[in-house]
């Protein structure tokens, strides 16, 4: 069971509680609006305190919450947005939607993962754990986006790539390097949001941008923490221990210099108001990219490239610590 | 370091017996052999034909016809997640490098294979498992930099468990970073080899690996992206023997062609020649038979 959903079960109840009396109040010759301020008075202050700071694991939880806005709820507020299917080889991949698309009456080409919004779409979209096939599709739209001069806007919210048998058989590796390799040479503006949870290599596929954009609340680590725990201390159990180790979270990649700007969320997450967080997100995502289609293409690739050149954190003999 | 004058402190080194092992036992037919005889035989399993997991410096002197010019050499972690677990990175760095002989998971520099330039980066998984954090990204960026400057073929030996957790995002952003450096270089023209030997998955293979002209694979190197303890753990049920080796790689279409150890060089020199028949990367000697080739210095 998802921490957070446990967490918000009380509030709920007070929540359900507050509404009944204002129910009450309207319908009986009782006055019931001193127990309402108090009630009301009680649900700020258990928000605050179930909300107020969230730990990494908390985020975690926060990151993959069921109600969290997904990438369909984003491109839906899209002024336009016409799908695009397939591998050209093998099949479609539902964990990936895909294509074009108008945003601020900009033409664009915009693709992310999507999990599902219930048991049964998640069956169907894999939980949003994409493969090869999914990520051939991404390759093909970036080429064809970098050949009509389209920007590229992605949206990324994956546990990590697909680990199953087929997706082996299929050259998982060589599909997500090819992802990368595309958007490296890309000459058009990338933009890039962490909407949910950006789980290692099967994230960065959609993820290397000139602007990348992260949830307050989302989280994006070289390992799902169960992963991690599980290749360092053989017990996945540890995902806690490890959250908390991997600095997974937007002020901590900020600080590294791996995103470039956080998008702030409600108290208690984007699920609790996410008309707000959408309109935010589209926002900052649209800003980057008018500042960006200033650059010549060259122009983007270059910075690309020293962007990424950079980050590290080493040291030599003879400079003492450089990179980071 | 010259190869000779290493592989001498290293022949020392047996002389004086003060390698405790001097027996190997083969993980596959559990042959045991007499450990110069195992390197005599360019690790191979004298039995079996099993490959042994190589030293990034045995691997260079198997190769490179003289000097090795490194590139990167000086180059070391940092620790900026502030890491520790049962010990601090740093500690589990020390011991690493104590245990391999060598400074990080990769070694890169320039140097000739039977006359032709190359810059080599060979990979070792001694060192913390192969896996890559800043070091093994800066250093193979550095080398595909410069065979990009001089217009050099690159040759990248992979061995590796993945991104190296220790480092956190620092390490998933050197796929990033490596695979921008190949983009240009392949731009630009130069050849690019892969060779995957055991193992090569994770990070590693899900970039630079995998993004090269020719990819070539050791026998029974296991490669892939996920795992095959993940993978067992998705479906819950045990995968064939055969699954994710480069035979299997192979029959799948992933990869070029399976290699025997002792056929590799010959076998990448064949590789350099055709791609100097296009492109640069030729050395001075150029236009003579390879065996010739190989005498000249």
């Amino acid at each position: 069971m998802n921490a957070i959903v446990e967490r918000e079960r009380g509030l709920l109840e007070v929540e359900r509680r507050i509404a009944d009396l204002r129910n009450a109040n309207v319908n009986q010759p009782v006055d019931f609006s001193v127990e309402i301020a108090a009630l009301e008075a009680k649900y700020e202050t258990l928000q605050r305190e179930l909300f107020g700071s969230l730990t990494p694991w908390e985020k975690v939880n926060m990151a993959r919450h069921p109600s969290r806005p997904t990438s369909l709820d984003y491109i839906g507020q899209f002024e336009r947005f016409d799908e695009l299917h397939g591998d050209r080889a093998f099949r479609d991949d539902p964990a990936i939607v895909a294509g074009f698309a108008l945003l601020n009456n900009h033409a664009v080409m915009v693709m992310g993962q999507q999990r599902g919004r219930d048991t049964k779409e998640n069956l169907r979209r894999n939980f949003g754990m994409v493969t090869p096939e999914g990520y051939r599709k991404v390759q093909r739209l970036a080429h064809t986006a970098s050949r009509l001069g389209l920007p590229i806007l992605t949206f990324i919210d994956t546990k990590g790539a697909d680990p199953g048998i087929s997706s082996e058989e299929h050259a998982q590796a060589e599909a997500i390097a090819m992802c990368l390799y595309e958007f490296t040479q890309a000459r058009v503006p990338i933009v890039a949001s962490i909407i949910g949870e950006g789980g290692s290599g099967g994230a960065l596929a959609l993820g290397i941008a000139d602007h990348v954009i992260m949830l307050e609340h989302s989280v994006y680590s070289v390992a799902s923490p169960e992963g991690c725990a599980a290749i360092l201390w053989g017990d996945a159990g540890k995902a806690e221990e490890a959250a908390a180790r991997l600095k997974l979270t937007s002020a901590d990649l900020q600080r590294f210099g791996i995103i470039d700007e956080i998008v702030a969320e409600p108290l208690g997450g984007a699920h609790r108001d996410p008309a707000t967080v959408v309109t935010g997100v589209l926002g900052a995502m649209s800003s980057a990219m008018e500042g960006l289609a200033k650059q010549s293409p060259h122009e983007l690739r270059e910075a690309r490239y020293r962007k990424y050149r950079r980050i590290g954190a080493w040291q030599t003999e003879r400079q003492g610590d450089i990179g980071a | 370091m010259a190869i000779p004058d290493w592989l001498r402190s290293r022949r020392g080194k047996n002389a004086d017996g003060r390698d405790a092992a001097l027996w190997a036992k083969c993980p596959d037919c559990g042959e045991v052999i007499y450990r110069r005889d195992l390197s005599a035989n360019l690790d191979v399993c004298t039995k079996c034909g099993h490959h042994f997991r190589m030293n990034a410096y045995d691997r260079i002197s198997m190769l490179i016809d003289g000097d090795f010019a490194e590139i990167g050499g000086d180059i070391m972690p940092g620790d900026p997640l502030g890491w520790v677990d049962k010990k601090t990175y740093p500690v589990k760095l020390a011991g690493d490098r104590e245990k391999s002989g060598i400074s990080e998971g990769v070694v890169c520099g320039i140097g000739s294979i039977d006359g032709f330039d190359v810059a080599l980066g060979v990979m070792d998984f001694h060192f913390r498992g192969g896996t890559m954090g800043t070091v093994v990204g800066e250093r193979v960026t550095l080398l595909l930099e410069e065979a990009r400057k001089r217009h050099l073929p690159c040759i990248i030996f992979t061995a590796s468990g993945g991104a190296r957790m220790e480092e956190g995002m620092y390490a998933l952003m050197q796929m990033a970073k490596t695979t921008a450096a190949v983009t240009r270089l392949k731009r630009d023209g130069s050849f690019l080899v892969s060779v995957l030997t055991d193992p090569t998955t994770g990070g590693v293979s899900a970039s630079f690996a995998f993004e090269s002209d020719i990819i070539v694979a050791e026998p029974k190197a296991m490669i892939g992206f996920a795992g095959r303890r993940v993978i067992e753990q998705t479906i819950r049920q045990k995968l064939p023997d055969q699954f994710q080796t480069a035979e299997f790689l192979l029959e799948k279409g992933h990869i070029d062609m399976v290699v025997n150890r002792h056929d590799l060089k010959a076998t990448l020199v064949r590789l350099l020649q055709y791609a100097a028949g296009g492109i640069r990367g030729r050395s001075t000697s150029s236009g003579q038979a390879p065996t010739e080739v190989g005498q000249t210095r």
